[in-house]
């Protein structure tokens, strides 16, 4: 396999101020939240890599870092060489990111919005026709092109959703917990699309809770606890020998004793 | 049954109570901005009266008796060395701010007759105004009024500005100007009113709408630059906006031709040019690039339509009042640097081209300076997209 990083986290930290309403609603008296704590890591060309913890232990703020939707407080991350604190349009111009938070306008139709969104990368119109082809057909869409997308199903909207958010072929994709909220039938698509992608060379940062997935795709898997990445490396590094789901609780309990103290 | 009426009141009360914005934007805000508009208007928009010249009398056969009480009223009285034909005719020109009073020929002796007990026709005491000019109007309402109240220690010896077969008028000001006047008061509020309720409708949605649903994320996502987006946006709800303000300001121009019976009056359709409609237009037009761009900051502050909604509460009792000023007060000074204020230089501006006293200062005062306003407020607008804490608040 090519070892060439592509991504390079380089101490990237984060920390949220709290106002009064969401240190309410959060039940804490703190004034500030350290998201993402000093966290570096690579991921090679060619590779999915997975961010795996627990719910608020900052993947999430990770991945937006890295799809330059908000700045780190410190460090860098370098994407194919762009800097996501210098270069932040030239980074988004390069990867595809996605969430199940994305939601795509009820008003219009799939084709409208592929069009769309095809125009905001500057995608010459003959390019946009044939990927909307090849992308269309892969995901069963043309079924459905011209329909609203307020009279979707979950499943198509979910579908729409992952296919504008490629159209402009990018080579890094990040992912948010991709199968988060998603009917088994369209994960199972999208996890198998995943693979494909990997197969065609491009590169897959992912962040999740569920382990059976890590194991499924994941080449090299990160594991991020508190904001802090504890751990490393391919699942057969990490586990030495363990089930993944063990080896994470020994991990976990761990770094819980350890901040105790 | 009675309890429960009172538990769902009390939810509601805790609802609303709890509720700081609310509360505030819904109780608080209302009486605050009231309270800050009346005091600025007085302070503020008034010209000051000092320096004023008194209203002009012009008075035909003088009475010696009628003398000491009329000059008991702060005016000046000309009595002699003016051509009383003239002087009438021109009255009906535009804003004439005097009065032309004129008694009937030995009204002196009619009066003093009154103490013989004997029987006189009654004679008619002619004031003629320009109702344009509050200043006219004014005076011819103080007039009449003293006149009338020492007429009636003398037993109907003589009428007030009668109603006679040949229907004489006595307001002098054409029917025009009257229209003018009446539509330079009515129109500014109602266009305001159009306006505002176009913005409540399409920029709420636009802005707070899409982060509400999560599709501006899903745009922020891609390569697009935030100056480009709060751009976009706000022009197009400008664009969407004027075409709603637009569609009003036709339908109230053919319609109030009717509601005013213009074709009884005999009045002309054309009494605007086209220059009017034009400076019009162009106010309304920098009038809604503020409007909107300012909505479109509060819209983006929040993260629903009802929060939006809500924050723009105030915003539009302020441009209520200030659309009522034309109508509510008759001397608002027209300083220059009052037309950098904006939606009152709105408001004023398009009360002057109705009644047809733009000048090109004001007119380029009150464009340029909205247009700037608006620049502004969308620079603002791209700092709020580029902001992780508005955009990706939680
Ligand atoms: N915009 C924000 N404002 C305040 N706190 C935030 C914000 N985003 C995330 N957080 C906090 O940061 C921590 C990490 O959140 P997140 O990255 O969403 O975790 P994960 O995706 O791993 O569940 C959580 O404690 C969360 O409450
Ligand atoms: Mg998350």
């Amino acid at each position: 396999m090519n070892t060439n990083p592509i991504i390079r986290v380089e101490n990237v930290s984060k920390t949220f101020q709290l106002s009064r309403k969401q240190q309410k609603s959060e039940g804490t008296t703190r004034k500030e939240i350290v998201a993402v704590n000093d966290l570096s890591f690579t991921a090679n060309q060619g590779e999915i890599f997975g961010l795996l913890g627990p719910n608020g232990a900052g993947k999430t703020t990770t991945l937006r870092m890295l799809a330059t939707l908000i700045a780190p407080d410190h460090g860098d991350a370098f994407i194919d060489g762009l800097s996501i604190v210098s270069q932040p349009a030239q980074v988004r111009a390069k990867i595809g990111f996605l969430t199940s938070e994305l939601k795509l306008e009820d008003f219009f139709t799939p084709n409208y919005l592929f069009d769309f969104f095809s125009h905001l990368y500057n995608i010459d119109n003959e390019t946009i026709e044939t990927r909307k082809k090849a992308l269309f057909e892969r995901f069963g869409i043309q079924k459905f092109a011209h329909v609203k997308v307020a009279n979707l199903s979950t499943g198509m909207k979910q579908k729409t959703s992952l296919v504008v958010s490629l159209v402009h072929d990018p080579d890094i994709i990040i992912f948010d917990e991709p199968t988060n909220g998603l009917d088994v039938l369209t994960a199972r698509t999208v996890t198998d699309y995943l693979c494909e992608l990997r197969d065609a060379g491009k590169t897959i940062i992912l962040s999740t809770h569920i382990f059976s997935l890590v194991e499924k795709l994941c080449d090299r898997v990160g594991i991020i606890i508190n904001g802090k990445m504890t751990h490393c490396g391919t699942i057969a590094e990490i586990c030495d020998g363990q089930s993944l789901e063990d080896r994470f609780f020994t991990i976990y309990q761990d770094v819980m004793e350890r901040s105790a103290q | 049954m009675k309890s429960n009426i009172g538990t769902i009141i009390k939810k509601e009360c805790s609802r609303f109570f709890g509720d700081k914005t609310m509360f505030f934007t819904n109780v608080i805000m209302p009486g605050f901005l009231i309270y800050i508009i009346y005091s600025l208007m007085g302070d503020f928009f008034m010209k000051s009266d000092v320096d004023e010249e008194p209203t002009i009398v012009y008075v035909e056969n003088m009475s010696e008796t009628m003398r000491p009480i009329l000059e008991t009223l702060p005016y000046k009285y000309v009595t002699s060395d003016f051509n009383a034909t003239s002087i009438k005719s021109d009255l009906s020109k535009k804003e004439q701010n005097y009065v032309f009073l004129a008694f009937p020929a030995q009204f002196d002796s009619i009066i003093n007759a009154y103490s013989s007990d004997s029987v006189h026709a009654s004679s008619n005491v002619s004031i003629f105004y320009n109702s344009t000019s509050d200043k006219s109007k004014e005076a011819y309402y103080l007039l009449s009024e003293t006149l009338n109240h020492w007429e009636e220690g003398v037993c109907n010896l003589f009428n007030i500005n009668e109603i006679t077969k040949e229907n004489l008028r006595y307001d002098m000001a054409s029917d025009e100007d009257v229209i003018r006047n009446y539509f330079g008061e009515l129109i500014p509020l109602l266009m305001l009113m159009m306006v505002f309720s176009g913005c409540m409708a399409i920029v709420p949605a636009s802005i707070a709408g899409e982060k509400e649903r999560g599709t501006l994320a899903t745009l922020l996502v891609t390569p697009l630059k935030r100056s480009e987006l709060a751009l976009g946006k706000v022009l197009s709800v400008t664009l969407f906006t004027m075409l709603s303000g637009l569609s009003c300001f036709v339908g109230m121009m053919l319609s109030l031709p009717k509601l005013i019976h213009a074709d009884e009056l005999g009045l002309s359709t054309s009494m605007y040019q086209t220059s009017d409609y034009v400076a019009l237009l162009l106010i309304i037009l920098s009038t809604v690039l503020v409007i909107t761009s300012l909505s479109s900051i509060l819209s983006a502050k929040v993260t629903s339509v009802k929060a939006a909604s809500s924050l723009m509460v105030p915003l539009m009792v302020i441009c209520l009042f200030v659309g009522m000023l034309p109508m509510m007060m008759s001397d608002i000074s027209n300083a220059p640097y009052l037309f950098l204020i904006p939606v009152f230089n709105s408001v004023q501006s398009m009360a002057m081209a109705l009644e047809q006293e733009m000048t090109a200062t004001i007119l380029l005062i009150t464009l340029i300076s909205n247009c700037l306003y608006a620049l502004g407020l969308v620079w603002v607008l791209t700092k709020m997209f580029n902001s992780e804490k508005v955009m990706f608040s939680k």
